[in-house]
């Protein structure tokens, strides 16, 4: 045979494998007791679950009164959170559906994953608006059905957009997540037992393996991976026409969905990776989730934080440059009120810090890495307060300022979600795979055998 | 009762080798079963063709709802919000596209499985001892009892000549 060259992509599975011994390491998870800190993570986020539901149980029973909003700060710290946890779902959408279009072999190793991360993550943020509502048992008034009082919901206004927007990516995302996830039940059928065969055989559908039927699911799943980009773009670029729609200072901008979107990619790729690297350290998966495949993800980390750094100077100048005074008194109070530390803090993750990952030093450094990506979920974390908060405190009226203090309730509601978060994840990868084994034995067999 | 047999062979190459032979006798009841998408195997097998257009036909529809929807919505409850126009449609856009969407994903979903013939709660092939491996790392064919030209011994045997492990799958 002819000297081969290896393939480009050869390193991206390390180690030495053959598909059934590679096949053992990924089910792993799902087929090995799992590891302590699996147990650990899982007993946290239940507890804060039970913490969340009792906080959502108080919000419920009492009223809104029990959350620290008021006038003119009616959207406190949960559409800060619902637009911070939309945002973290973005990545996993990303990393799944553009990448197959751009046909990046790195994906496989992180695809699955993240794509639960995104269902988990959407289901959290769609809490919010149901439960800012306040009578949440009413939610299907946004609903377009016909009513006795012959009104329809205002199609004209971002807030209905918003419905639709949410109610598609979860459905789209869901679709996906659940799409990829077939061949893998049949294989988890074939080789359990008991409670866990009759689940994967229901979840399954029948799926034998049909070389036709393989043939139409990359079809179809190529299709959903095309339309679910233009989905997340939309959907972040929506939510930040909630805003930019309104003509609260600080909100009114028309660089509103580029700068949400790029956000929200940045808060995503940094999520996943705060999940993924302890993830690869406990099921010991360096052979397929490499360093180089963390790097990857930490340069996309950089692009998306470079773009939102480039739109935090720009806020300024636009504010400066534009002369209305209620923006540029916006822009000051931000930068020197009662709120400054956040918004510095903001700027000193977002813009300062982030630069280290310009650096391969930085970006190998797995430790440095792990911190950073937390610290860039608080610095975003920050960013949907700067925006929420600090805008709507200070709008046109002086006699109109108002500071906003949470409750307890307002931190449980977002504890809870974390907790909700990692509950629902770590059952997720005890249930199912958490790498996707078809397509990591398809990129094997194309990497080590063409 | 025999449902058919089983063939295994060890890589993708000898899959579609053996389908073009299979064809070639005038075999017609038979199903490869593979553990990832084969490249090639629409020259042997008929491929489908017709997911963009179903996909097309499903946007057009979603287009079409989304459109309906906002425009019969507004002039049944005209609300005039902020001085604007009454069809002010780029307004529409944002729902319409959603909707479009939306019609897409959940309508090639189920046409996916229509198409498939899922969920399905029992296959025969599924019924084999090795059928495991076919999911994992072989290639397989699954020749239905029922072919015209299905004869045990002869077809054994011609399978066994083109590289492949053959099973029968009986009930039981």
């Amino acid at each position: 045979m002819a000297h081969k060259e290896p393939h480009p992509d050869h390193d991206l599975i390390q180690g030495e494998w053959t598909e059934k011994t590679l096949v053992e390491k990924l089910l792993e998870p799902v087929e090995k007791p799992a590891p302590r800190p699996w147990k650990v993570v899982l007993a946290v986020g239940g507890a804060l679950t039970l913490a969340w539901l009792y906080s959502l149980f108080v919000t419920f029973v009492k009223g809104l009164g029990t959350w620290g909003i008021n006038q003119p700060v009616a959207w406190g710290f949960d559409i800060v959170h619902f637009v911070w946890w939309i945002g973290i779902g973005h990545a996993g959408t990303l990393i799944s559906a553009i990448l197959v279009l751009m046909r990046q072999n790195w994906r496989d190793s992180l695809n699955r994953v993240t794509e639960a991360m995104t269902l988990f993550a959407v289901l959290a943020a769609a809490t919010y608006p149901l439960i800012h509502m306040g009578r949440p048992q009413l939610f299907y008034w946004v609903m377009p059905y016909p009513t006795h009082m012959a009104l329809w919901p205002q199609y004209k206004s971002p807030l209905s957009w918003d419905v639709l927007a949410i109610m598609t990516y979860l459905t789209i995302s869901t679709l996906f997540l659940y799409l990829g996830l077939i061949p893998d039940l049949a294989l988890l059928r074939e080789r359990s037992k008991g409670w866990r065969r009759r689940l994967y055989g229901w979840l399954s559908l029948g799926w034998t393996g049909n070389a036709v039927h393989w043939q139409r699911y990359r079809a179809v799943y190529v299709l959903l991976a095309g339309l679910a980009t233009p989905v997340v773009i939309s959907v972040h670029s929506v939510v930040s026409m909630d805003f930019a729609y309104g003509l609260v200072p600080g909100w009114h901008l028309t660089v509103f969905p580029p700068f949400f979107a790029s956000g929200a990619i940045y808060s995503g790729f940094a999520m996943a990776l705060t999940l993924i690297i302890p993830l690869r350290k406990w099921y010991r998966l360096e052979g397929v989730i490499t360093e180089r495949h963390l790097d990857w993800m930490a340069k996309v980390t950089l692009a998306s934080g470079l773009g939102v750094a480039y739109i935090y100077l720009l806020e300024i100048f636009i504010a400066w440059y534009a002369g209305e005074p209620a923006e540029w008194a916006q822009q000051l109070w931000r930068m020197t009120g009662p709120y400054a530390p956040y918004y510095w803090a903001m700027m000193l993750i977002n813009v300062v810090l982030l630069q280290t990952l310009w650096f391969p030093r930085f970006r190998k450094n797995l430790s440095w890495l792990f911190i950073f990506s937390i610290l860039a979920n608080v610095g975003m974390w920050l960013e949907r307060f700067v925006i929420v908060v600090i805008s709507l405190s200070h709008d046109f009226v002086p006699g109109n300022f108002h500071l906003y203090y949470p409750t307890w309730v307002d931190w449980t509601l977002f504890l809870g979600t974390i907790g909700f978060f990692l509950f629902g994840l770590s059952l997720f990868i005890r249930i199912f795979p958490p790498i996707a084994v078809a397509e990591m034995v398809h990129l094997f067999h194309r990497l080590r055998k063409h | 009762m025999l449902y058919g047999l089983m063939a295994y062979f060890d890589s993708a190459e000898r899959l579609l080798e053996a389908l073009r032979v299979l064809k070639e006798r005038g075999y017609r009841r038979l199903e490869a079963l593979t553990p990832n998408p084969v490249e090639g195997i629409e020259e042997v097998l008929e491929g489908d063709g017709r997911i963009p257009w179903i996909a097309f036909g499903l946007g057009v529809l979603g287009v079409g709802l989304g459109l309906f929807l906002q425009i019969y919505t507004t002039l049944d409850y005209p609300h005039n919000a902020g001085g604007k126009p009454l069809l002010g449609w780029p307004a529409f856009i944002p729902v319409t596209f959603e909707l479009t969407i939306l019609t897409i994903t959940v309508g090639i979903f189920l046409f996916l499985l229509y198409m498939n013939g899922l969920p399905l709660a029992a296959h025969p092939a599924v019924k084999a001892k090795e059928y495991v491996r076919v999911l994992l790392d072989e290639y397989g064919v699954f020749v239905y009892a029922t072919d015209p030209r299905f004869d045990l011994e002869s077809t054994k045997a011609l399978l066994r000549e083109l590289g492949a492990e053959v099973e029968e799958v009986r009930r039981g």
